[in-house]
């Protein structure tokens, strides 16, 4: 078995593709950004596989193409073994049950005209599930798993603080009883203390529930957390993925090493920072051959000529790079 | 008078043993009825950074802001003392603040669009700057200009000069409010989350510059930030905020080792670390109170697990803790107020 392909995964990623049409440049001439290029990973089932990178890179993207909520330009994604973009409008509705997202801002997602028990209940109503004695009930069950009162039910999101909004969010993505969260930067909003309530609360309801995350995050400290598998994504591909050690203590890919690098840490004392050199590259314009190549510090010729493949390396998972594990941590 | 002056010894934390550069005592801050920054005090030296962090509202930028005066005038800013290298700031015209800006102290914040005018070129806006505080001609000071960029690391700075703020990257403008910030050489520099808007690498890569320009220049800096790994990396000193107070006030090494606050202890534990891992993240529980409604004793005491009656008969000012650190908390004395005298603001 390699590193992304899991003995029957509740969701399995193939050669995904997403273009979008750019903006119109100086000529009018419209150039397509890859936002997401030839993607591969699978996620077992009870798993949490982390999605790291810098912004542009298309994590966010990744995360709505697994959900069908975007259309995408090529590739396939498989749920629970069936391929989601043969599946006839119906079929997908119920099938969306069992998937869910949950996003960075809470108020943006949650209507102010309606009430938290309305909101939370929304799901049910849409998917027609239980009389309204039934719902009632469900509400304070949802209520109570995220640590909410019921009679918060009465009041509208404005009165809630962002953590609370959260797990408000949490309760209507738990409603209709899914097996898999896209987490979208679903903790990265709040402050500290109440980041750590709401991952808390995320890996408990995970036990509780027998839930699988795909966990979308630029926090290392985070991802290492909440992760069982962890993919780091550069400007539309996967770069490295592997097993949560794999990634932080034996990085084979040099950009997973500078990220780690980059990382401010508290338990490493006064320290100076010895950061990779230059800017993100515009997605709409990417590199020749390696993505990375502008900004490696080990980059050799070969780089700017020649696309390395997501490999197998000595250390176990798999690299993008022609040189794996050169760069040391 | 503050306790930290009644106790703490002549000598300073580090070894930054020159004159004050900043001298900050009780200062306090409020909109109305709302008392958003509640007496908070340090000194500041040459060559030192002072690190602030705290959570979202915790009063980190009003404090900021209120030493430059750029507060709006809804605001009500009092002190027992605000002293720039011997000058008097309470006492200081408006007219002497703004020539102070900028020249002697400056700041930077996390959206450099907010500090950089969108209509006019970044080299043009520097030039201003320079000109404003020195008797220069355009020559001058535009190669001055072009030198500031050049030293904050923005390649091909003769062209970039031209360039307006919106064609640069994130990353770019902010070198751009780094080199409008210093080009007067400032003895203060205030940075308010410079770089939490930033992605990972170029958050390094800023923190890089700032480090390499506090060894060149010795300024005194002031690096707020709700980031306890970017503290930790840059600060030789922190304070840490909690509802408009200073709840402690230690060198920063010591801070990550021995904190003397339940809150900073909570904090530490609530954040989870790149290098290791945790079975289960410690969560305080609860929320910050909103200033509208602030318990009437130690303000942490509803979320505190050391909680005991005494934490809410009274606030807790900052008492000594090690030497050179303190903590507003009776749990290191006993449960106990020291004398009246000692715990007044
Ligand atoms: N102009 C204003 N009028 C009224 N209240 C204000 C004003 N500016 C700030 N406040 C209030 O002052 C308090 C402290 O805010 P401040 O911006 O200093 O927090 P902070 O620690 O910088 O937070 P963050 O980490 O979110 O930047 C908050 O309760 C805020 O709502
Ligand atoms: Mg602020």
């Amino acid at each position: 078995m390699t590193p992304f392909e899991q003995s029957d995964p509740l969701l399995s990623v193939r050669a995904l593709e997403k273009q979008f049409e750019g903006k119109g440049g100086m000529f009018g001439k419209k150039r397509a950004v890859r936002a997401v290029d030839d993607i591969s990973f699978d996620v077992g089932r009870g798993e949490t596989v982390g999605l790291v990178g810098e912004s542009g890179c298309g994590k966010t993207t990744v995360g709505r193409l697994v959900l069908h909520l975007l259309e995408p330009s090529g590739g396939e994604v498989r749920f629970n073994g069936q391929n989601l973009q043969t599946l006839d409008a119906g079929v997908l509705r119920s099938m969306r049950q069992h998937m869910q997202i949950i996003f960075q801002d809470p108020l943006g997602a949650l209507n102010p005209r309606m009430s938290v028990g309305e909101l939370i209940m929304e799901p049910l109503v849409i998917h027609g599930v239980g009389d309204a004695v039934a719902r009632q009930k469900r509400l304070s069950q949802l209520l109570g798993q995220v640590g909410l009162a019921t009679y918060h039910a009465a009041r509208f999101p404005h009165e809630f603080s962002g953590g609370q909004r959260q797990r408000i969010c949490i309760a209507r993505a738990l409603a209709l009883n899914p097996s898999f969260i896209v987490c979208d930067e679903a903790a990265s909003a709040l402050d500290v203390s109440i980041q750590a309530q709401i991952l808390n609360l995320l890996q408990d309801l995970k036990h509780e529930l027998g839930l699988t995350y795909l966990f979308i995050s630029h926090d290392l400290g985070v991802i290492r957390h909440i992760s069982d598998r962890v993919a780091v994504m550069y400007l539309g591909k996967i770069v490295e993925i592997g097993t949560k050690h794999e990634i932080f203590d034996t990085p084979q890919h040099p950009y997973t090493v500078a990220l780690l690098r980059s990382a401010p840490s508290r338990n490493r004392g006064k320290t100076r920072y010895a950061a990779i050199k230059g800017d993100l590259p515009n997605p709409a314009n990417p590199p020749s051959g390696c993505r990375f190549h502008t900004r490696c510090p080990i980059a050799q010729p070969i780089c700017k000529q020649q696309e390395p493949p997501l490999a197998e390396t000595a250390a176990g998972q798999r690299a993008a790079c022609h040189f794996p594990g050169t760069l040391a941590p | 008078m503050s306790i930290a002056a009644t106790f703490s010894s002549p000598a300073p934390a580090s070894d930054f043993s020159g004159e004050p550069l900043l001298e900050v005592q009780n200062l306090r801050v409020s909109f109305g009825k709302l008392q958003v920054v509640d007496g908070i005090s340090f000194t500041l030296r040459q060559g030192e950074v002072l690190g602030i962090v705290g959570e979202s509202g915790s009063g980190k930028s009003v404090s900021a802001l209120a030493l430059l005066r750029l507060l709006p005038p809804n605001a009500q800013v009092t002190a027992d003392r605000l002293m720039l290298g011997g000058e008097d700031l309470l006492s200081a015209k408006e007219s002497r603040y703004e020539s102070l800006r900028g020249s002697q102290i400056a700041m930077i914040f996390q959206e450099p669009m907010t500090a950089l005018n969108p209509v006019l070129s970044v080299g043009h806006q520097i030039v201003e700057t320079i000109r404003r505080h020195n008797k220069v001609g355009r020559r001058e000071a535009r190669d001055r200009a072009v030198a500031a960029l050049r030293r904050v690391g923005i390649p091909a700075a003769e062209q970039r000069f031209n360039e307006y703020p919106h064609q640069m990257s994130g990353g770019m403008r902010q070198r751009v409010m780094i080199a409008m910030a210093l080009a007067c050489g400032p003895r203060v520099l205030i940075a308010d989350e410079p770089t939490t808007a930033l992605d990972v690498t170029i958050q390094a890569q800023i923190l890089e510059l700032l480090q390499d320009l506090q060894d060149e220049y010795q300024m005194g800096t002031i690096m707020i930030t709700h980031d306890l790994g970017v503290v930790s990396s840059f600060a030789d000193r922190v304070l840490v905020m909690y509802a408009g107070q200073v709840v402690e006030d230690a060198p920063a090494a010591e801070l990550f080792a021995r904190p003397g606050h339940p809150y900073t202890e909570g904090l530490l534990a609530s954040i989870p670390s790149s290098l290791q891992d945790v079975e289960r993240l410690y969560a305080i529980p609860g929320s910050v109170p909103p200033p509208f409604d602030l318990p009437s004793g130690c303000r942490f005491e509803p979320r505190c697990t050391y909680s005991r009656p005494p934490c809410r008969a009274a606030r807790p000012w900052l008492m000594p803790f090690q030497p050179h650190h303190e903590a507003a908390c009776i749990r290191n004395h006993g449960y106990h107020f020291p004398a009246s005298e000692e715990v007044a603001p």
